[in-house]
C-alpha cells in the first residue's frame, strides 16, 4: 500500500489484514516498554493544516511506538492565506526526507492532491467533508471486539452527515467489510445524492433504534454536531440561516437520550468519534453508560494507526510477520 | 489583396474569394489570381470571423496570466475576429477610462476587436450602478454590461440596471448565480458526486431561479436580457419558456460545458474547477439540444487564465475557470458539427452572426459576400490536433483539454482583410497602422 487516502481504497481483504495487524498491535499497550522498532530510522511528519489534538496525538503515539522519528507541523493558514500554494508548502515539507506525511486538511481531496506531488507516502488523517479513513479503520476495530466479524451486523450513524469525513468513511468501510449501514439525520443534514450511498436512510431515529426502519440494531454511531452549523442565536453566525433550528430541537429529535438508549438492544454499543457536545447529540448517560466504547475507540486509534503506519511506511508483507511484537531492546 | 482559392462559405460548393483591401471584393470560380497572395483552400471551410461574447484578457491587474495582447494572439489562432473583454479587472472595468484603456491596448494588439464590457456595478460590488452611460459613449462605446463572476443578486439592481441600458441599445449579460443558494464556496455541482466528494455544491437551482426572475425582470421592463454561460437543463427549459413568451433575451454556453462533465472532478484536480461547475450528463445533452435548437444563441468561452500558483491548491481553494480560446471551435466541431447537431451555417451562427448581434458588433459575423468586411476564418476541418497547454499562445496554461485530440485546425484568419493568422501561426500585428 502506497498511500492510504480513502476507505473506498481497502478491499475487505486489505481491511482484515490491517484489523488484524491492529489488534497485535494493541497487545503492547498492556506492556510496560511500548516500542517495537518496526520503522526505526523511518520519519513521519504529521501535516496538519486543521487544528486537531485527538487524531494528531493518536498518530503522533502510534509512530513513536513504531520507534519512528515523528515531527509535527502545524501548517494551519499557511496556504492560502499566506499565498504560499498547498504544492510548494507539501513539496517544501517532503523536501526536509520525510519517509511518509500524514496530512490533514479542511479541504475534501487535499490530501489526494498531495499525495500527487510528493513522492512519499501519504495518509489521510482528515480531509474536508471528504475523508477520515484511519477513523474508519478504528470504528470497525472497535465494534469487531464488540459485536464480533460485521458481515450481516447493522451499524445506525446519527448526525451531521453531510459535512462528516468520519460518515463518509464509515459508510464506505462498513459495506466493504459485509454491514449493514442506516444512516438517520434531518434532510437538511443528509448528504446529497445520498441514495447512491449503499445505505439505507431514515430521518426518523426512534424507529431506527426500534428496528421498524432496517432491522434490529447492532451499533449506533452518533456523530458530533458542530454548533457554528445552527442558524440565529447563539450559532456565532448571526444571519446565517441553520440547518436546524436550535440546539433543543435537535436533541429532541436526533439526540442519544436515555430513552432512545432503552430501545437499543442490550449489547449495541454506542460509539462517538469525539469530541461530545453532551446534550445535544448524546446525553450523559449515553456517553458514560455501559455501552458507551467511546474510550476504547481513542485507544484502537493508535493501534490501528500503528497498523497503517506499518503496512503503508514499512511495506509490510501481507500479514504481518510472526514475532512482531516484540520489545525492542 | 488575396486570393483564397477552393474554399468551402459555411460548407457549401467551393469557390474562390478575393479579398481587396478590408473587403471581400469577389466570389466566383476560377478568379484572376494576378497580384494576389494566393492560399490554396483545397475545399476547407471558411467562416465568418468568430465573435466571442466572454473572456477575461486580465489586463489591467493581472498581466502575469494574460494580458490584452497575448489574449488576443490566442484569440486570433482560435479563429476569432472579435472578443468581448470582462469588467473584472484590477482595477474594475467600471468607469470610462478603463474600458478605454483596454479598447486601446486591443487596438494596439491589432489581432482582434477588443470590445470591453462595462460592470453593470460600480466596483462589481452588487450595490449601485456604474457609469453604465459614460462606458457607453466613450471610445470603447461599450453595449453589453456584466458583473460577471458576480450575480446582480439584488433585484431592484438587476431592475434598474435592465431599465437604464436601454438608451444605448446595450444588454446586461448576468453571471446567474443566487449567492444564498450557491456561495462562493461552492464549487462542484450538487449531487451524487459531490456528495461522495464532500465538495461544497452548487445545485443547478442556484442559476436556474435567477434566470426565471431575471426573464420576468426583462419582460418586465421591456429591456434586452443576456445570460452567460447557462449550465443546465433547467435553464435551457426556462430559457425556451421565456423565448416562446417573446421575452428579449439570449443566452450563450461555454465549450467546455458542452463537452466535459462533474465527473472529471473525481481527482480532486483543479484543472477542472470552473463556475458554473461541469454538470452531468443529461445537462451536457441538454445544452446541445439547446444550443442546436437556438434556445441558447451562443458559444462563448469564459476563457479565464489563471497562473499555475492559483491552481497548486486544495479544490475548493483553487481558483476558478480555464482557458478557451484557442480549444473553442475544435469543441464546437466535436460536439455539434461532428454529432450532426450543427452544419457549418449553424456554426457559423452561434460563434459568429449571433454573438455579434448581442453585442451590437458591426461588421462581424456578417454574410459572406461581396462588399461585406473580410472579417474571415479559414478552417481545415480534416486535421484533428493534440492539445498542449504549452503551445498555447496565452500566457497562463490551464486548458482542461490537455492531452485531447480537438477537430479542426483554423488555417488563417483575416481582420478586416488582413491575415492575423497564415498557415496556422500569428500574422504580424500590424494593429491599426494599416493593412498590407
Amino acid at each position: 500500500m502506497k498511500h492510504l487516502l480513502s476507505a473506498a481504497d481497502l478491499t475487505a481483504e486489505t481491511a482484515g489484514q490491517l484489523l488484524d495487524t491492529a489488534e497485535q498491535m494493541d497487545a503492547i499497550q498492556a506492556r510496560e516498554v511500548k516500542k517495537l522498532p518496526a520503522l526505526r530510522g523511518r520519519t513521519v511528519v504529521n501535516l496538519f493544516f486543521e487544528d486537531s489534538t485527538r487524531t494528531r496525538s493518536s498518530f503522533e503515539i502510534a509512530g513513536k511506538w513504531l520507534s519512528a522519528d515523528v515531527i509535527n507541523v502545524s501548517a494551519k493558514g499557511s496556504s492560502v492565506s499566506k499565498g504560499e500554494s498547498l504544492r510548494d508548502t507539501a513539496l517544501t515539507v517532503a523536501a526536509l526526507g520525510v519517509d511518509a506525511l500524514v496530512v490533514r486538511h479542511n479541504a475534501s481531496g487535499a490530501v489526494q492532491r498531495v499525495a500527487d506531488w510528493v513522492g512519499c507516502h501519504v495518509i489521510n488523517a482528515g480531509d474536508g467533508t471528504h475523508e477520515h479513513p484511519t477513523q474508519a479503520l478504528l470504528d470497525a476495530f472497535t465494534l469487531r471486539r464488540h459485536v464480533g466479524e460485521l458481515a450481516g451486523r447493522h451499524v445506525v450513524i446519527v448526525g451531521d452527515l453531510a459535512h462528516s469525513r468520519v460518515a463518509r468513511s464509515n459508510v464506505l468501510l462498513l459495506r466493504t467489510l459485509g454491514a449493514e449501514v442506516t444512516l438517520v439525520a434531518p434532510p437538511t443534514l443528509m448528504p446529497a445524492g445520498v441514495a447512491g450511498w449503499n445505505c439505507q436512510t431514515s430521518w426518523d431515529l426512534d424507529a431506527t433504534l426500534a428496528g421498524k426502519v432496517a432491522g434490529d440494531v447492532d451499533a449506533v454511531m452518533m456523530l458530533r454536531v458542530q454548533r457554528e452549523r445552527m442558524g440565529g442565536a447563539g450559532s456565532g453566525r448571526a444571519g446565517e440561516v441553520g440547518y436546524f433550528p436550535t440546539e433543543r430541537e435537535y436533541a429532541l429529535g436526533y439526540g442519544l437520550s436515555p430513552d432512545r438508549l432503552a430501545l437499543l438492544p442490550d449489547r449495541a454499543p454506542v460509539l462517538h468519534p469525539g469530541p461530545m457536545n453532551r446534550g445535544l447529540e448524546i446525553s450523559s448517560a449515553a456517553a458514560d453508560g455501559d455501552r458507551s466504547v467511546v474510550l476504547d475507540q481513542v485507544r484502537a486509534g493508535v493501534a490501528v494507526r500503528m497498523a497503517v503506519l506499518y503496512h503503508v511506511v514499512a511495506g509490510a508483507p501481507e500479514t504481518a510477520p510472526a514475532g512482531l511484537i516484540e520489545v525492542s531492546a | 489583396m488575396i486570393l483564397l482559392r477552393e474554399v468551402s462559405p459555411l460548407g457549401g460548393e467551393r469557390t474562390d474569394v478575393r479579398i481587396d483591401g478590408s473587403a471581400i471584393a469577389e466570389i466566383g470560380v476560377n478568379l484572376d489570381a494576378a497580384g494576389a497572395q494566393v492560399i490554396e483552400g483545397h475545399g476547407m471551410i471558411l467562416l465568418p470571423g468568430l465573435v466571442d461574447l466572454h473572456t477575461h484578457l486580465r489586463e489591467p491587474g493581472r498581466e502575469d496570466t494574460e494580458t490584452v495582447a497575448t489574449g488576443s494572439a490566442a484569440a486570433a489562432l482560435g479563429g476569432f475576429t472579435a472578443v468581448h473583454a470582462m469588467a473584472n479587472t484590477n482595477p474594475v472595468a467600471d468607469n470610462a477610462e478603463i474600458v478605454d484603456l483596454v479598447h486601446k491596448l486591443g487596438e494596439q494588439a491589432g489581432l482582434v476587436d477588443v470590445r470591453p464590457v462595462g460592470a453593470v456595478s460600480k466596483g462589481l460590488a452588487g450595490e449601485q450602478l456604474a457609469e453604465i452611460g459614460s462606458m457607453a459613449r466613450s471610445a470603447a462605446g461599450v453595449r453589453v454590461f456584466s458583473d460577471d463572476g458576480r450575480c446582480v443578486s439584488d433585484a431592484r439592481l438587476m431592475r434598474r440596471a435592465l431599465e437604464y441600458v436601454k438608451p444605448f441599445d446595450a444588454v446586461i449579460a448576468q453571471h446567474a448565480q443566487d449567492p444564498r443558494l450557491a456561495d462562493h464556496g461552492a464549487c462542484a455541482h450538487e449531487g451524487e458526486l459531490s456528495g461522495r466528494l464532500g465538495l461544497p455544491g452548487w445545485p443547478g437551482v442556484a442559476e436556474e431561479s435567477v434566470i426565471a426572475r431575471d426573464v420576468m425582470l426583462a419582460a418586465h421592463t421591456g429591456s434586452r436580457l443576456h445570460v452567460c454561460h447557462v449550465s443546465t437543463a433547467g435553464s435551457v427549459e426556462v430559457l425556451r419558456w421565456a423565448k416562446a413568451r417573446g421575452i428579449d433575451v439570449t443566452a450563450e454556453v461555454t465549450p467546455h460545458h458542452l463537452l466535459l462533465t462533474c465527473e472529471l472532478l473525481t481527482g480532486y484536480d483543479p484543472i477542472f474547477k470552473v463556475n458554473p461547475p461541469l454538470r452531468p450528463e443529461p445537462d451536457v445533452q441538454a445544452l446541445r439540444a439547446g444550443l442546436a435548437d437556438g434556445t441558447i444563441d451562443a458559444v462563448a468561452t469564459d476563457h479565464a487564465p489563471h497562473a499555475p500558483h492559483d491552481k497548486d491548491h486544495a479544490f475548493a481553494d483553487a481558483a476558478f475557470g480555464m482557458l478557451g480560446l484557442q480549444t473553442a471551435l475544435g469543441v464546437v466541431i466535436e460536439t455539434m458539427v461532428r454529432t450532426g447537431a450543427l452544419d457549418w451555417a449553424g456554426l457559423a451562427d452561434r460563434m459568429s452572426v449571433r454573438p455579434a448581434a448581442i453585442g451590437r458588433l458591426r461588421g462581424h459575423g456578417r454574410p459572406i459576400a461581396v462588399g461585406e468586411p473580410a472579417n474571415l476564418t479559414l478552417l481545415d476541418p480534416a486535421v484533428d490536433w493534440l492539445v498542449d497547454p504549452a503551445g498555447l499562445a496565452s500566457i497562463a496554461s490551464n486548458t482542461p483539454f490537455a492531452g485531447r485530440r480537438l477537430p479542426g485546425q483554423v488555417r488563417a484568419t483575416f481582420l478586416r482583410g488582413r491575415p492575423t493568422v497564415l498557415d496556422g501561426t500569428l500574422g504580424e500585428p500590424a494593429g491599426e497602422r494599416g493593412a498590407r
